[in-house]
C-alpha cells in the first residue's frame, strides 16, 4: 500500500514537471505579442510589394498603381484637402466660450500630436482616439460634441494631423492586461468576417491591396491610417477614421457600429500600433 | 471668411498655366436631403479668369459640376509679376473675386 501510494505520488510529481516544462511553450503560443504581431504584419507587406519603401505605404492606392500615382502628384500640387485644412486650423486656434483652446486638452498644445493616438488610458481601461479626445475636450469646455464623421471633425483632425506630417506613429501599449486585451480584441476585430459579403477589414486590405473593387484600388491595411484624415473624390469632402470604419462596415453590407463604438476604438488601436514607425502623412486625398 | 479661390499661375515665357480650386457647395437643385426635401439649387454659373482687363477664360456653369470644382488650363502670354484676377458669381447672387500674381 504506502509503495504504491509513494510510486502514484511520483508520478504525479514527474507528471506536474512536465506540466511545468510544457507550459510556458503553450501559452507562449497563445500569448498576446504586440511586438511580434507587427513585425509579422509589416514583414508580410514588404515581401507582398518588395519594390515599395517602408514609408511608401501610408499613400494608400498610390503607391500600388503607376497611373494613380501620376494623378496623385499633380493633385497634390493642390490638394483637396486645403479648405478643410484651413477651417480646422481657425477653429483650433479660436477659444471656447470659456477662453480655453483645443490645445489647453494636449501634450504641447495639441500641436505634432497625432502619432501618439490613440493612447490607452490607464484610468478608463480603455482606448483613446484623437477624435475622441476632441470631443471630449468640448464636452469638458461646455462645448456640445461634433459628428464624427465629417466637417467641423475631419478639419480638426486634418490639422492636427498635418502639424504632425512625417513624425512616425508611435503608439504605446502600457504594462496593462487591459490594454493589451484591448489590442488583442482590436486584432480580432480585424480579422473577423461579417457582413452579407462576409468580408474582415484584412480580406481586402491585407489578402488584396493593389487589387481593383469596381473601380477602386485597395489600400494595403499597413499605414491606412496614417493619412486620415481623408479627402475622398467619391464622398466629395472629407472624412475621419471613424467615417472610413463606418463605410467598410456598410460596403461589405453589414450593420456599422456606432462611430467611437468600443470595438472601433479596440480596431483603430490594432491598426496604429502595427504601423508603428511610419510617417504620418495626413490629411490625405483619396480617389 | 477667407477667400474661397485659391489660384496659382506660373509662366513658362509663352504660356500660362493657371490652376485654381474654388470652394463651393454647387448643389444641382436635383438632390433631396435625409427628409426628402428637394436641396434648392445653388451653383457658380460664371467664372471669369482675367489678365490685363481681358477676359482670358469664362466659364458657364451649371448643377452638373461637382461640389468645390478645380480647373486647369493655359493661356499664350502673361508676364511673370503680372496680376490674373478671378472671380465666380452664383445663382443666388453671391460672388468672389481674387488676384493672384503670376510666378
Amino acid at each position: 500500500m504506502k509503495l504504491r501510494t509513494k510510486v502514484q505520488l511520483s508520478l504525479a510529481a514527474f507528471g506536474l514537471v512536465l506540466l511545468a516544462f510544457a507550459a510556458p511553450s503553450v501559452f507562449a503560443a497563445d500569448k498576446v505579442d504586440p511586438v511580434a504581431d507587427a513585425k509579422a504584419f509589416k514583414k508580410f507587406f514588404y515581401e507582398k510589394f518588395p519594390k515599395l519603401k517602408p514609408e511608401d505605404f501610408v499613400n494608400g492606392p498610390y503607391s500600388m498603381n503607376e497611373d494613380l500615382y501620376k494623378q496623385w502628384q499633380e493633385k497634390e500640387q493642390f490638394p483637396p484637402y486645403e479648405f478643410a485644412l484651413e477651417a480646422g486650423k481657425e477653429m483650433f486656434s479660436k477659444p471656447f466660450k470659456n477662453g480655453k483652446t483645443y490645445g489647453d486638452c494636449f501634450a504641447n498644445k495639441g500641436i505634432g500630436v497625432r502619432q501618439d493616438y490613440p493612447t490607452f488610458d490607464e484610468k478608463e481601461g480603455k482606448v483613446i482616439t484623437l477624435e475622441l479626445a476632441l470631443n471630449r475636450c468640448r464636452e469638458a469646455n461646455g462645448e456640445p460634441p461634433f459628428s464624427y464623421l465629417r466637417d467641423e471633425m475631419a478639419s480638426l483632425t486634418a490639422y492636427m494631423a498635418f502639424t504632425s506630417r512625417g513624425k512616425p506613429f508611435d503608439i504605446k501599449i502600457p504594462n496593462d492586461p487591459r490594454a493589451l486585451e484591448a489590442y488583442e480584441k482590436g486584432k480580432e476585430y480585424f480579422y473577423t468576417r461579417r457582413g452579407q459579403l462576409n468580408f474582415s477589414c484584412a480580406t481586402c486590405h491585407v489578402q488584396s491591396p493593389g487589387e481593383r473593387v469596381r473601380t477602386e484600388v485597395l489600400a494595403p491595411a499597413l499605414g491606412i491610417l496614417n493619412a486620415m484624415p481623408i479627402y475622398r473624390s467619391e464622398w466629395s469632402g472629407m472624412g475621419t477614421t471613424s467615417r472610413r470604419f463606418t463605410t467598410c462596415n456598410s460596403q461589405i453590407r453589414g450593420v456599422p457600429l456606432t462611430p467611437q463604438d468600443d470595438e472601433y476604438r479596440n480596431v483603430e488601436y490594432y491598426l496604429s500600433y502595427v504601423s508603428n514607425g511610419l510617417p504620418i502623412s495626413g490629411p490625405g486625398a483619396r480617389p | 471668411m477667407a477667400s474661397t479661390i485659391r489660384v496659382r499661375a506660373t509662366s513658362s515665357g509663352e504660356t500660362t498655366e493657371v490652376q485654381a480650386l474654388i470652394q463651393h457647395p454647387m448643389e444641382s437643385g436635383f438632390v433631396k436631403d435625409a427628409k426628402g426635401e428637394i436641396i434648392p439649387p445653388h451653383f457658380i454659373q460664371q467664372l471669369t479668369f482675367e489678365y490685363g482687363g481681358k477676359p482670358v477664360f469664362v466659364a458657364d456653369w451649371g448643377g452638373g459640376i461637382s461640389k468645390d470644382p478645380y480647373v486647369k488650363f493655359a493661356f499664350k502670354g502673361g508676364k511673370k509679376g503680372d496680376d490674373l484676377k478671378v472671380s465666380w458669381i452664383d445663382n443666388k447672387g453671391a460672388s468672389d473675386t481674387t488676384t493672384a500674381k503670376i510666378q
